[in-house]
């Protein structure tokens, strides 16, 4: 817990842009969040670390809004605002985007299509006029050019006959465009090889910005080394157990989870 | 007591006897076809209208479904206003309404060396063509049809003929009337042909239309057809197609049902040569109390066919949906290909989807396979979508919309697939949130 309260002060005055708090939800019977806390400030980037099964999946869909979790206690407090009550769509209209572990197929959607209907949507929610078509193929073409994603891949129905590498890059491209506050990637590593990774993690990189914070979850350090986070969180049996700088990555790396799944069932 | 096997005709059984003999002295044709239709009006008497023991018929039961029958249309012409359910897709027209050719109404530009009759001159002369393959089914509705027939259009494209502008063949009905059309459809060797059939009329009029349609495709044709109906939300609509697909010819057909509060579609397909290629697509979308069934039946007569099957459904409301899809291989038709996917997508707790698949196969060297699905929209896709941002609204016309596309962009034609999917569209749109 020392860890966590040395962060904590060492935030002290900066304005959050997630701030959770004992936040528990449930999938039926099954508890899955058991109290987590944990505030990100604006323009930092955090990772969360763990174990298999120690929730930082639901974690993720809590935030993004997804129906069928429960959440029972706690609440969840974005650009100030709380966001408990507030459904997947308006939340994206917000500014939280969340990068699939598993993007989905959607056969008979096509890729430019759907880009273009999740940027005009979350426009018309804020109030700003929809996108022209030059302008909004301006904008596609800039960000697909530095993500390696082909003219091809952008005709193709949504994700349908991507590799996990392509399906990848098609959630950062996503990101580029809708310009979240907000960015919560999900084992975005999972899947890629070395240079899928450097690709992703690049244009990842470039998306960070003084207005822009980000929660990297993932099971390893190796994304770490590519993303540099400026806090790790530990997340065992659903809760943030550890905090510290990118070294507790390293740490992990060494030690591996053990320790944490022994603390937890404790 | 007295056994009594004889099942009492409906009213609908009385009406269409009342009525079969106070036309037919004045229905058009030659002596031939004056006959066949007695002959077929007896066999539609003894069978009597489908019900649910009538195998091919089970989920359409017309003795309860079909109350009452409405009179035949006026002898003058009626004018029609409709509302072009296809804008933006460039087509001849070839106008029917009411069962009766209306030359004046349509739009033959395009079509040089096309050849379009009306079908009620040509029985008059007799034509060989009227029965060749509706002769063949053993189906009472299409007996009826046979007995009925008043109109209709013949079209016929000489040999190695390229028709690039889609012809559309569309049935107006203009009020609450019985209406039982044939077509004949010939297709020449090698040529390539785009058809669209549409099926409209008046919301809140109980008409019932019996459509038949005969097509003769010739070897290595290519034909697009695709089908629409679009009846007015009282009607019942009974459509059959009977086509026969020679060698090395390619038939993509697409049907697309979304009016009438009963509707049946019935499509057979008969491979008369070796090398016959068919991609047979549906999407229904229903809703309210609406009944649609889609009945197809594909006949591989021969060695060496392809065909591929895929029927979306999408029910909402109280809407029931069906399929009946039945393929049958023949002795002696090796190497035949036949694979057949059933989808159903149920909007609402209380619609249903009844899908009834069949292989028949008496050859041992095929691929014949299907498979049938049913459910509910898919709420991993649906929040992927809502994480973007889209409105749930616009979320699930979006999913809808794209179920539906890959049975209508199965057809293979961007003109027409589009049309159609702007049908889709606009269906969707008509409702609210689904969910």
């Amino acid at each position: 817990m020392t860890a966590v309260r040395s962060v904590a002060a060492g935030m002290n005055g900066q304005i959050k842009m997630l701030s959770i708090k004992n936040l528990h939800a449930s999938v039926g019977d099954r508890e899955i969040l058991r109290g987590v806390n944990l505030e990100v400030p604006i323009g930092q980037v955090h990772a969360i670390m763990g174990p298999n099964g120690s929730g930082k999946s639901t974690l993720s869909y809590v935030l993004a809004g997804r129906d069928g979790y429960d959440i029972t206690e706690g609440s969840i407090v974005f650009g100030g605002e709380e966001i408990v009550e507030t459904p997947a769509e308006e939340r994206a209209a917000k500014g939280i985007f969340l990068a699939f572990q598993y993007p989905l197929e959607i056969p008979g959607v096509a890729t430019m299509t759907f880009l273009k209907a999740a940027m005009n949507a979350q426009r018309k929610a804020r109030g700003e006029a929809e996108l022209t078509t030059p302008d909004f193929m301006r904008r596609v073409k800039v960000a697909a050019e530095k993500l390696n994603v082909t003219q091809e891949m952008l005709r193709r129905p949504l994700n349908v006959g991507f590799s996990g590498g392509e399906k990848k890059r098609n959630e950062i491209l996503q990101m580029a465009l809708l310009e979240p506050k907000l960015a919560i990637l999900d084992e975005t590593d999972s899947g890629l090889d070395i240079d899928a990774l450097k690709t992703v993690s690049d244009g990842v990189n470039a998306l960070r910005a003084p207005d822009r914070s980000m929660l990297v979850i993932t099971h390893y350090q190796r994304l770490l080394d590519h993303i540099v986070p400026d806090v790790v969180h530990v997340m065992a049996a659903g809760r943030i157990v550890r905090s510290g700088g990118p070294e507790l990555a390293l740490e992990l790396e060494a030690n591996g989870y053990a320790d944490y799944v022994g603390a937890a069932a404790a | 007591m007295n056994a009594e096997p004889r099942i009492l005709n409906t009213p609908a059984e009385v009406t269409l006897a009342e009525a079969f003999s106070a036309s037919r002295g004045h229905l058009p044709g030659d002596a031939a076809v004056a006959a066949a239709r007695t002959v077929a009006f007896d066999a539609f008497q003894k069978k009597g209208l489908p019900h649910r023991r009538t195998e091919a018929w089970r989920y359409t039961d017309l003795r309860v479904l079909l109350r009452s029958v409405p009179p035949a249309p006026p002898a003058a012409p009626a004018s029609i206003a409709s509302a072009d359910l296809l804008p933006g897709l460039d087509r001849a027209r070839l106008v029917i309404v009411d069962g009766a050719y209306r030359p004046e109404l349509s739009d033959l530009s395009g079509l040089d060396g096309v050849e379009v009759t009306n079908l009620a001159t040509l029985l008059d002369k007799g034509d060989e063509r009227v029965g060749a393959l509706a002769g063949r089914l053993d189906d009472a509705m299409v007996a009826l049809n046979t007995a009925m027939m008043a109109g209709g259009v013949a079209i016929r494209v000489p040999a190695g003929l390229d028709v690039t502008r889609a012809v559309e063949i569309a049935h107006v009905t203009s009020g609450a009337y019985s209406v039982f059309a044939r077509n004949l459809i010939s297709v020449g060797a090698g040529v390539s042909l785009r058809i669209v059939e549409t099926f409209t009329g008046l919301d809140a009029v109980a008409s019932v239309a019996n459509i038949v349609t005969e097509a003769v495709i010739d070897d290595g044709a290519k034909v697009t057809w695709a089908k629409l109906q679009a009846e007015g939300k009282a009607a019942v609509h009974l459509s059959t197609t009977a086509v026969s697909i020679g060698g090395e010819s390619q038939f993509d057909h697409l049907t697309l049902m979304t009016g009438a509060a009963i509707s049946r579609s019935q499509s057979f397909v008969t491979y008369g040569g070796e090398f016959a290629r068919a991609g047979l697509f549906g999407a229904t979308m229903i809703g309210g109390k609406q009944h649609a069934d889609i009945m197809l039946g594909v006949d591989h007569a021969v060695p060496n066919g392809a065909s591929r099957e895929l029927f979306k459904a999408v029910m909402d409301g109280k809407a029931d949906g069906i399929f009946q899809g039945r393929i049958v291989v023949r002795p002696g038709a090796q190497k035949v290909d036949g694979k057949m996917m059933t989808q159903g997508l149920l909007l609402s707790e209380d619609a249903s989807f009844s899908v009834k698949p069949e292989l028949e196969i008496f050859a041992d060297d095929v691929q014949c396979a299907h498979g049938a699905t049913s459910g509910e929209i898919d709420e991993d896709m649906l929040f992927y979508l809502l994480s973007r941002g889209l409105p749930r609204a616009e979320a699930e016309t979006l999913l809808v919309t794209a179920f539906l596309a890959e049975a209508i962009e199965g057809l293979g034609d961007e003109a027409i697939g589009e049309a159609f999917e702007q049908v889709a569209r606009d269906w969707l749109a008509g409702r609210k949130t689904l969910s």
